[in-house]
């Protein structure tokens, strides 16, 4: 019984450790909890680890995943999200302050770098051809959406009809690249180049519109705001928007 | 006992209960019934509930087709290396589902030899409801295997040995002994399997993706929704929390009485 008390007190110190640790060992640097969208996983990664003013604890999902748990009171201090549609919509609700833009992306067709049916955007209205998308709600899934319908009626339905799977979050469709379930996807430039020469980029028309906007916030309920500020405004000007330039991203 | 150790096994079961049983009723309380049930008259949310239906019948068959006369011969014989190949095929068991999916796609994804061959042969595994079959098979059999072989195990070897010298074939004994003797056991296995089935989530997504109708199941469902329909998401969830009581409670009326009481 002891012993069983004893692994149970052990079991629960284990659990609260990382706090522990985190305001122990950082020389009581604040912990900061960001919510960020998968594509910038790779970028946001690189930078967190050098920010001074707290140690960052990043989540990724996608966007609508992020933003939902936001509204369910998960306790975020930063929300950085792959549209300006989601921080704008949890800023009218006062769940996040007045949102920045603070990074581009270009949305790409991307395909298997060798060894791919598809060559071309028009490749992707041929029956057989199999498609990812981000589903309806995913940032990405919309950018998609948007703008496969600017190609016209006719021509997006016959898109549309190859979708084989819609994922939860852009990393779902680049998996389904990489293990070739799937002839192409619509993911973002730096998606593309984290996959370290996997995939190719077929880029799209400017016609299509498909650059994305992030955009980012304080949610107001944070617990460190003065580090979360700090970390908005080093994504719009500091480590993490360079991290995020030479992860492929644009300037807005 | 003591007064104190009386008082902490009472608050040590009234946490365990109140933990596991408020998550549970709070999907029935968020939202008003009607809310619910005219979430589920949802096209995308009805297409779910068929496709996990079809798709965990379809497991279940193989499951026990296959199943049963393995877990028959693991149960009755004895021989080298049984240990092991009963713990090689409890082993999905305990994996997590996120392994079992990158198991699935490393053994018969599209890009593997085993993968394009089935391709080849017609049978689309990869975003396909094959696919989900394969990931449903995969996760549930363990639970149904491992209750048979215990069921068979359990059936007295006299009654075995009479029904040969009576001059039943081995068949025979197997389908008219056998099973019926052991069949509380097999059915419970098979609620299990059922369970995990309904509920597989992981290994799906990744391995059959995500598609309405054709691979979308109950569980991806609600995963899509959550963020932008809650309420839909909850609905459907309830089905599970209904589904899953059944289940159990199927399980103990199988298995006597006594286990209700219990």
């Amino acid at each position: 019984m002891r012993r069983l008390l004893a692994l149970a007190g052990l079991l629960a110190l284990a659990a609260c450790g990382d706090d522990a640790a985190v305001s122990g060992g950082g020389g009581d640097k604040p912990q900061l909890v960001v919510s960020a969208a998968s594509s910038m996983k790779e970028a946001l990664a690189a930078c967190a680890r050098d920010f001074p003013a707290a140690t960052v604890r990043l989540q990724f999902g996608g966007s609508d995943e992020l933003a939902a748990q936001i509204r369910q009171g998960v306790p975020v201090d930063v929300f950085a999200a792959a549209n300006t549609k989601l921080p704008d919509a949890l800023a009218r609700e006062r769940r996040l302050e007045q949102p920045v833009v603070f990074a581009t992306n270009q949305l790409v067709l991307a395909v298997p770098a060798e060894g791919g049916h598809v060559d071309s955007l028009e490749a992707l209205e041929r029956p057989g051809v199999t498609l990812a998308l981000g589903a309806e709600g995913v940032p990405v899934g919309d950018y998609a959406r948007a703008v496969v319908q600017r190609l016209g009626p006719g021509r997006s339905e016959a898109v549309l009809a190859n979708v084989r799977s819609n994922e939860p979050d852009v990393k779902g469709i680049v998996g389904k690249l990489t293990q070739g379930a799937v002839d192409a996807g619509f993911v973002y430039a730096s998606d593309v180049e984290a996959t370290k020469g996997e995939l190719r980029a077929i880029e799209l028309p400017a016609r299509l519109e498909p650059t994305a906007t992030y955009g980012a916030g304080v949610v107001e309920a944070a617990k460190q705001p003065d580090a979360a500020e700090a970390f908005v405004d080093d994504l719009v000007a500091g480590g993490c928007h360079e991290s995020l330039l030479a992860a492929g991203f644009g300037e807005p | 006992m003591s007064g104190w150790f009386a008082v902490l096994l009472a608050v040590a079961l009234a946490a365990a209960l109140t933990f596991l049983t408020l998550p549970i009723v709070a999907i029935f309380a968020q939202q008003p019934p009607d809310d619910l049930l005219a979430a589920l008259g949802e096209e995308g949310a009805l297409d779910a509930l068929w496709l996990s239906l079809r798709a965990t019948a379809a497991a279940l068959a193989l499951i026990l087709a296959v199943g049963t006369p393995a877990a028959y011969l693991l149960a009755t014989r004895r021989f080298r290396g049984r240990a092991v190949l009963i713990t090689l095929i409890e082993l999905p068991l305990v994996l997590p589902p996120a392994v079992a999916g990158i198991a699935l796609l490393a053994a018969v994804g599209p890009s593997t030899p085993l993968g394009r061959a089935a391709q080849d042969a017609g049978v689309q595994l990869s975003l396909a409801t094959a696919g989900v079959v394969v990931a449903l098979t995969f996760v549930a059999a363990p639970f149904y295997l491992r209750q048979a072989i215990a069921a068979f195990e359990a059936v007295d070897p006299t009654l075995l040995d009479a029904s040969r010298t009576l001059g039943a074939s081995p068949a025979r004994t197997f389908a008219r002994v056998a099973i019926p003797t052991a069949l509380p056991g097999l059915v419970a296995g098979t609620a299990l399997a059922l369970g995990r089935a309904l509920g597989e989530f992981g290994a799906t997504l990744m391995f059959a993706g995500s598609f309405q109708g054709v691979t979308q199941t109950v569980p991806l469902a609600i995963y899509d929704r959550f963020a932008t329909d809650f309420t839909a998401a909850l609905a459907l969830s309830a089905v599970l929390v209904a589904v899953s009581a059944a289940i159990l409670l199927s399980v103990k009326l199988v298995r006597g009485p006594d286990a209700v009481a219990r």
